[in-house]
């Protein structure tokens, strides 16, 4: 019994050290902060109840967005190529391929009206500024853009819930800006035109998981402004489940071995286990000569 | 040369050239360990375990780490972690291994500390310890710095700082240690030679060094009492087994410390497969910048005390800088220790509950011990400094009342 009275002091002592150093110091280090809007509420120029009509979509995207932008999907490809297009805007335009698929649907209609006030970018573009967005505004009637945004859904292909497809949500969401070096994926803007125009080179996101972690990029992801204000990196829009697919990639690329680790984890601790046991057996065959 | 005579077996071979029975019994069989301890007593075997384990996952990563500071990051990240088979296993057991070996260590140290363990004959084993705590620190220093993350980088930074406030030689000294003006490649490939060859050697050499200096003053047990340990011997092999005070190293002892270490694995393997973040930093996982200084930077959680110690001076004292101030205390605190023995000025051997004022002092380290850990991980603003302050004097306290607060005990023991 005594020693299970100094086992209970060292579990203490250790158990409030512990506390202190981990789970308090990082609550003090990293307080919690707004939890993600899926729904981007703020945004409220369009009226999203009104029902798009696919067709007429297509004819308003042809001609107001593919002179900047491709739509790979819809047989458009883009109208020159990524490090021409960057020299000219700053950034490479997306694809527009995906756009109905990954982005919420009351922040792409709310982009296309302004997509300054939907990135959360008014710091790095006033209104007035020296600066402007590459994009202009089109503050079209609230039916047209639902139009758009009902072709732009029309036409998203849909993809696997399994690591290709993480990939072709990732490569659609981060891919003009963020290297991937462990997956071997460079970012479609050239390295000096997205210096200039982002003021800093986007991080490479190999190592995110890690460095960040779920928990973090859960909120970063969804407005980059809550946890690192005044970040020239736009609130992107994507909707809750792109957003996972994005951080299961992430995932799949910075900790590869997650699945092995548990597996053998599991084993491991079974083993020794029953190592315990048997030491203990043991121990109480050899102590009873003694005691 | 002695006469020998044909041997019947390959054991009376081996037997009469190196003899076995002999070192057997000298190591093992009739090495004598008291019988009144606790579990507290297999901290060492879990210490000789947790090094064996350091040693051969070491090995294992020393096969694909690269020391450049190009190359190191993603040697780490991708190669090991990702390409090597089970290398991201071997990194797991290291990195928590550096940190749980910590933990032991200071438990260890605060055993033998409760217990008196440290006098009466028994300095050296106290002092072969404490010097095995210092290689051991800069074993985890050294070793910090090979990720070439972030916090790597940043820790080395303020760390070779401090030795900038030496008088005299400091800035030098500094740029010696970093063999460049900034932490650079050159101070990676020097700290890479010393985790791996110099401070490894060294460790070896005084874990021997710490075995032997418990051969001639024993074991402490839990009661701190003092007896004949050949007559005890002498019991035990004419087979009054239960009534000897002592019991063999081998089986007796160490099957006690199997049981121990079976259940310790067990946490510690939890740790390295489920729970390892608190050994791994995250920050850790972004590569070192030395343009991008980290928001909060702290060492690892067992240097969180004395890096306290530091911090805590924060303000000038009659003329003389809080850094200043912050450098003396941490060189105090560092030393102190090993001096411990001679601070210790009560002949009462006796676990420290037992003893009328140094329990009072004991807990109160403890404590103290336990605000600077917290505290040194803290953001160093408001009260929060002002608490790193008073712990930091309240060390410094301790380690100058112990003569006085022992003195006076053993006066009062004295007495009765």
């Amino acid at each position: 019994m005594k020693e299970f009275k100094i086992l209970a002091v060292l579990v203490a002592l250790v158990g409030i050290t512990y506390y202190g150093i981990e789970p308090y110091a990082h609550s003090v280090m990293h307080p919690e902060v707004a939890a993600a809007d899926f729904t981007f509420k703020d945004l409220k120029n369009v009226d999203t109840k009104l029902v798009g009509n696919a067709a007429n979509g297509k004819v308003l995207v042809e001609t107001n967005c593919v002179s900047c932008h491709g739509i790979e999907k819809a047989g458009n490809p883009a109208p020159m190529p990524a490090a021409d297009a960057a020299a000219a805007y700053g950034v490479t335009p997306p694809d527009l391929s995906h756009a109905g698929r990954i982005y919420d649907k009351n922040y792409l209609a709310n982009f296309i009206y302004d997509p300054v006030s939907a990135m959360h970018l008014n710091h790095k573009y006033p209104v007035g500024g020296a600066k402007q967005f590459p994009m202009p505004p089109f503050p079209l009637p609230a039916q047209d853009i639902m139009d758009m945004v009902a072709y732009l859904q029309s036409i998203a292909p849909k993809v696997a819930d399994d690591k290709a497809g993480h990939k072709a949500t990732f490569e659609a969401a981060c891919g003009r800006c963020h290297n991937m070096k462990y997956a071997s994926i460079e970012a479609t803007t050239p390295t000096d035109s997205l210096k200039t125009y982002m003021g800093a080179t986007p991080p490479d996101l190999s190592q995110h998981i890690k460095s960040r972690g779920e928990h973090y990029l859960h909120s970063f992801v969804n407005d980059p402004q809550v946890l690192l204000k005044g970040t020239s990196m736009p609130r992107v829009g994507l909707n809750e489940k792109a957003q996972e697919e994005v951080i299961a990639y992430m995932e799949e690329v910075g900790d590869s071995k997650k699945a092995e680790r548990e597996t053998i984890g599991l084993y491991v601790m079974i083993y020794t286990f029953i190592f315990a046991i048997l030491a203990y057996l043991w121990k109480r065959k050899i102590w009873s000569e003694v005691h | 040369m002695a006469e020998f005579k044909p041997a019947d077996s390959m054991y009376e071979w081996f037997d009469q050239r190196l003899g076995i029975d002999k070192f057997v019994k000298v190591m093992m069989t009739e090495y004598w360990i008291p019988k009144n301890i606790n579990f507290l007593w297999a901290m060492g075997v879990l210490l000789t375990v947790m090094f064996t384990l350091l040693l051969v996952s070491g090995i294992f990563l020393l096969m694909y780490y690269k020391p450049d500071v190009n190359m190191a990051f993603d040697s780490v990240n991708y190669t090991i972690m990702q390409e090597v088979g089970y290398g991201w296993l071997f990194r797991h057991i290291h990195a928590v291994g550096a940190s749980v070996v910590f933990l032991i260590i200071y438990i260890h140290m605060f055993t033998g500390i409760y217990y008196g363990s440290y006098k009466k004959g028994r300095e050296m084993i106290w002092i072969s310890g404490m010097l095995l705590f210092m290689l051991f620190s800069a074993e985890g220093f050294s070793g910090y710095m090979l990720p070439w993350g972030q916090m790597s980088y940043w820790a080395a930074y303020v760390i070779t700082e401090i030795f900038g406030g030496i008088p005299l030689i400091g800035g030098d000294l500094v740029i010696w240690i970093r063999g460049n003006f900034y932490v650079a490649d050159a101070t990676l490939t020097r700290f890479f030679m010393l985790h791996v060859l110099l401070i490894p050697v060294a460790i070896l050499g005084a874990i021997v060094f710490h075995f032997y200096s418990l051969r001639f003053p024993h074991v402490n047990n839990e009661e701190g009492e003092f007896f004949d340990f050949d007559e005890e011997a002498t019991k035990y092999l004419e087979g009054d087994k239960k009534g000897s005070k002592v019991v063999p190293f081998w089986p007796v002892f160490l099957s006690k410390d199997f049981f121990v270490l079976g259940f310790f694995l067990l946490f510690f393997f939890y740790l390295v497969f489920f729970h390892y973040d608190f050994a791994m930093d995250p920050i850790n996982f972004d590569k070192a910048d030395g343009l991008k200084t980290p928001a909060h930077i702290y060492p690892e959680w067992y240097f969180l005390w004395s890096y306290e110690v530091l911090r805590g001076w924060f303000f000038e004292i009659a003329g003389v800088s809080g850094k200043d101030l912050g450098l003396m205390a941490f060189g105090f605190a560092n030393a102190i220790f090993l001096v411990l023995p001679w601070l210790d000025r009560s002949p009462m051997v006796k676990p420290a509950n037992q003893r009328p004022y140094f329990k009072y002092w004991f807990w109160l380290l403890i404590a103290d011990l336990m605000v600077l850990t917290e505290f040194g991980k803290l953001p160093p603003t408001g009260p929060n400094a002002w608490v790193g302050f008073g712990a930091s004097l309240m060390f410094l306290v301790l380690f100058i009342a112990l003569p006085f607060i022992t003195k006076a005990e053993a006066k009062k023991v004295e007495g009765k």
